[in-house]
C-alpha cells in the first residue's frame, strides 16, 4: 500500500520544495570557456562594497559599457547616498537624477573598433552569474595573436581589452599535461604573476569582487527589499495557516 | 409568483434573486450540498490549488498587460521597466513567472493523482478528457507567454517549437510561415502570440475549467478508495460516506492553500529564477536573431517531451513521438482494462507499471535539461522513451490479467 499511510501528507510538500529550493540555489550559473571558476560570495547588502563597486564601474567600465536600465536616483537609494552625491561623483554623462546610465560612445563606432559593440551591463549578472563575472575579470593573459594583445581563459577570443591591466599586472596561465580518463590533456593549474600591478593579487580580487557586487545590484536593484518582504509575507502566512488549521480541526471534529 | 429555483422562496435580497436566478440552488448543488468522500488525502488538494494558480495568473497577467509593450523593439525593455520602475511591478512579474512553473507542478501532481486512484475510469472518461484538454491548452499558453519577454530563450525557444510544425507532411513549411506571420520570427509573431496569450487561450482555458468542474460535479468525486459514495445513501438521500464540500473541504483546502502559498512565496521572494529552472539566465539577454545560443533548452515542464524529440534522429519522427506521448494520455480510460479503480486494491502489475511510468517521465525531464553532447544521454533518453510508451502499449495486457484485492463497500 504505497500511498495509504501517513507517509505523504501536508507536511511533506514544504520539505520537498525547500529541498528543491536548496538544490536549485546551489546550481552554478551559465558558464563558458575553460578557465578557473573559483567560488565567490557576493553580498549586495554590503553598502561599502556597493559604493566602491559603483566607483570602479563608472571609472573603468562605463567608458564603453552602459547600464541603460539603471537610473541614477535608484542608484542613490541602493548605495545609500544622496542624489546630489551620486550626480556629482558618478553621473558624468547624465544631467538629471532619473536619467539612466547611458554612455556617449556611438554603437556604430564601437562596432568598428571592437568588431561588436560592448554589451549593455544592466542584466549581465543575471545572464552570466556573479561567479562567472568574477572569474572572467581575473582570467586575462597576454596573447600576441589577439588584436588587443590579450585573451581570456573564460571567454576565449574576447574582443574586450584587459581594461584593468594596470591594476592587475601581467599573469600567465600555467598548464600541465595530465592523464584524464586515459587521455593526455593539457590541464589549467593556475596563473603565475609575471609582472606586478598597482594592486596586490588580494587587492585586485577585492576590487573585482566590488564591481561584481555592484553588477549584481544593477541586475536586480530590488533584491534586498524582495528578501526582506519575503520574511514578512511567510511569517504572516504561518500565523494565518495556524488559525486556518485550528478552524479546520474545529469543523472536522464530528467527522469520524 | 413562481420560483425558478424551487428553493428559497423567502423574502429579502436572496429571495428576490432566487426568484430570478438559481443562486441558492447553485450554492447548494456545488458547495453546501455537494458531497465528497470524507477521506480525501494529500493528493486531493491539487485540483483546488490549480484553481488558485489560475487566479494568480489571471490577476497578475492583467496587471502586466498594463505596462508590457508587445513589439519587438519595446518588449524586452518594457519587462525591465515593470521590474524596476513600476510600483510592485517586480512582485507581479515574479508571481506570474513563478506561477507558470507552479501551474505545471500542481497539474502534474493532479494528473498523477488521477492515474493512481483511477479517476479516469467510467463514468469519468469525459472528465479526464476535459482535464487533458486543459493540460494541452496550458502548454500552449505557457509557450506563448514564454515568448513575450523577447529574450534570447524566448526567441530561440519559439524558433525550435514553431519549426516542429514543419514536420507536418505536405503543408509543413507553409504552416510554419502561417504561424509566424513572417518569413522568420519577428514582431508580427510577437504581436499575435501576445493576442493569443492574453485573450484567446485564457478564454479557452476558463471555459474548459468550468466544463471540468461541471463534469466532476455531475459524476461526483471518487476519493482514494475508488468507491462511489452515491451508491450508499441515508434516508434523506445524503451519501453515508460523504461530507459537504462546505464547510469541510473549504476549511481543509484553506489550510492546503496557505501551505501552498508559503512554498510559492519562498520561490517568489527568495529564488525567483529557481536556479535557472523557472527563469533562464539567457532570457535576460534581449532577443538577437543573428546570435544563436549554443544550447536552447525548453523550460523544465516541457523537457520530458523534448528529451523524446532529441532521442530520435529524424525530426519528423521525433515530433510525431511527442504528439503520441500526449495522445496516449488521452486514451488512458480505454487502455486500462482493470475494473478496480484505486491503486489500493489493484495488483502488483499496475503498481510496477505506474512506478516505471513516473520514473521514466522524471528521468526524461532531467535528460531534457542536459546538453545533448554525451552519447549516454541520448541512449538513456531512448531507453526511458521506450519505457514511457511501454506503459501505455502493454496496458491492455497487464491490466486485463491483474489480480486485484477485494474493494470494500464502505470507505476505510
Amino acid at each position: 500500500m504505497m500511498v495509504r499511510g501517513k507517509l505523504l501528507n501536508f507536511r511533506v510538500l514544504p520539505v520537498v520544495l525547500i529541498t528543491l529550493l536548496v538544490l536549485a540555489h546551489g546550481r552554478p550559473a551559465l558558464s563558458a570557456g575553460y578557465g578557473p571558476m573559483e567560488p565567490v560570495s557576493i553580498d549586495v547588502s554590503n553598502t561599502a562594497a556597493l559604493q566602491r563597486g559603483a566607483r570602479n564601474f563608472v571609472n573603468y567600465c562605463m567608458g564603453c559599457h552602459s547600464a541603460e536600465f539603471m537610473r541614477f536616483n535608484r542608484l542613490a537609494e541602493g548605495l545609500q547616498l544622496t542624489e546630489v552625491q551620486v550626480m556629482e561623483n558618478l553621473a558624468f554623462t547624465a544631467e538629471r537624477p532619473h536619467d539612466t546610465m547611458q554612455i556617449a560612445m556611438r554603437m556604430s563606432d564601437a562596432e568598428r573598433w571592437f568588431g561588436q559593440p560592448p554589451p549593455d551591463l544592466s542584466l549581465i549578472a543575471r545572464v552570466r552569474g556573479t561567479t562567472w563575472l568574477y572569474n572572467f575579470l581575473r582570467s586575462y593573459y597576454p596573447d600576441e595573436s589577439r588584436p588587443t594583445g590579450m585573451n581570456n581563459l573564460n571567454l576565449t577570443g574576447t574582443s574586450m581589452p584587459h581594461v584593468l591591466w594596470e591594476l592587475q599586472g601581467e599573469q600567465r596561465p600555467v598548464f600541465e599535461t595530465r592523464g584524464v580518463g586515459g587521455v593526455e590533456r593539457e590541464v589549467f593549474v593556475g596563473f603565475e604573476q609575471v609582472s606586478p600591478g598597482l594592486l596586490t593579487p588580494e587587492e585586485y580580487d577585492a576590487f573585482v569582487r566590488d564591481i561584481v557586487t555592484f553588477l549584481s545590484f544593477v541586475g536586480e536593484p530590488i533584491q534586498l527589499e524582495r528578501q526582506r518582504l519575503g520574511v514578512i509575507v511567510i511569517a504572516f502566512l504561518l500565523v494565518f495557516g495556524l488559525f486556518a488549521w485550528l478552524l479546520q480541526q474545529e469543523i472536522w471534529k464530528d467527522v469520524k | 409568483m413562481s420560483s425558478t429555483s424551487g428553493e428559497n422562496t423567502g423574502g429579502g435580497l436572496i429571495g428576490w434573486i432566487d426568484a430570478r436566478f438559481p443562486l441558492t440552488k447553485l450554492m447548494k448543488e456545488h458547495i453546501t450540498e455537494y458531497y465528497a468522500p470524507r477521506n480525501f488525502n494529500f493528493w486531493y488538494v491539487f485540483g483546488v490549488l490549480a484553481l488558485v494558480v489560475l487566479v494568480i495568473q489571471l490577476v497578475t497577467g492583467i496587471f502586466l498587460t498594463m505596462y508590457y509593450q508587445p513589439s519587438a523593439e519595446e518588449a524586452f525593455a518594457s519587462v525591465e521597466f515593470i521590474m524596476r520602475d513600476v510600483e510592485w511591478g517586480w512582485l507581479i512579474r515574479y508571481m506570474h513567472s513563478t506561477g507558470a512553473s507552479f501551474f505545471f507542478i500542481v497539474v502534474y501532481l493532479h494528473m498523477f493523482r488521477g492515474m493512481m486512484y483511477g479517476s479516469y475510469k467510467p463514468p469519468r472518461e469525459l472528465l479526464w478528457i476535459i482535464g487533458m484538454l486543459i493540460y494541452v491548452v496550458l502548454m500552449a499558453e505557457a509557450f506563448l507567454g514564454y515568448v513575450l519577454p523577447w529574450g534570447q530563450m524566448s526567441y530561440w525557444g519559439a524558433q525550435v517549437i514553431i519549426s516542429l510544425f514543419g514536420a507536418v507532411p505536405g503543408i509543413g513549411d507553409a504552416l510554419v510561415e502561417w504561424i509566424r506571420g513572417d518569413y522568420f520570427i519577428s514582431g508580427a509573431t510577437l504581436n499575435r502570440f501576445f493576442a493569443l496569450h492574453v485573450i484567446a487561450v485564457p478564454l479557452a482555458l476558463l471555459l474548459l475549467v468550468v466544463l471540468h468542474i461541471m463534469a466532476l460535479h455531475e459524476v461526483g468525486s471518487l476519493g482514494p478508495d475508488g468507491i462511489e459514495i452515491k451508491e450508499r445513501k441515508d434516508a434523506s438521500g445524503k451519501p453515508l460516506d460523504g461530507i459537504a464540500f462546505h464547510p469541510y473541504y473549504t476549511s481543509k483546502d484553506l489550510v492546503a492553500i496557505i501551505v501552498f502559498l508559503i512554498a510559492f512565496s519562498a520561490v517568489v521572494f527568495f529564488a525567483p529564477q529557481f536556479g535557472g529552472l523557472f527563469l533562464k539566465p539567457a532570457n535576460f539577454e534581449p532577443a538577437n536573431m543573428l546570435k544563436t545560443p549554443d544550447y536552447i533548452p525548453p523550460v523544465w515542464y516541457f523537457t520530458p517531451y523534448y528529451a523524446m524529440l532529441r532521442a530520435v534522429p529524424s525530426k519528423g519522427l521525433g515530433a510525431l513521438l511527442m504528439l503520441l506521448a500526449i495522445v496516449a494520455l488521452f486514451l488512458l480510460p480505454w487502455l486500462d482494462r482493470c475494473r478496480v479503480r484505486s491503486i489500493r486494491y489493484r495488483g502488483w502489475e499496475f503498481k510496477v507499471a505506474l512506478g516505471v511510468f513516473v520514473v521514466s517521465f522524471i528521468a526524461l525531464g532531467w535528460l531534457g535539461l542536459q546538453p545533448a553532447t554525451e552519447a549516454i544521454y541520448i541512449y538513456a533518453a531512448r531507453f526511458f522513451t521506450a519505457l514511457y510508451f511501454a506503459f501505455f502499449i502493454f496496458m491492455p495486457l497487464y491490466t486485463a490479467r491483474e489480480r486485484t484485492r477485494p474493494v470494500p463497500e464502505r470507505l476505510t
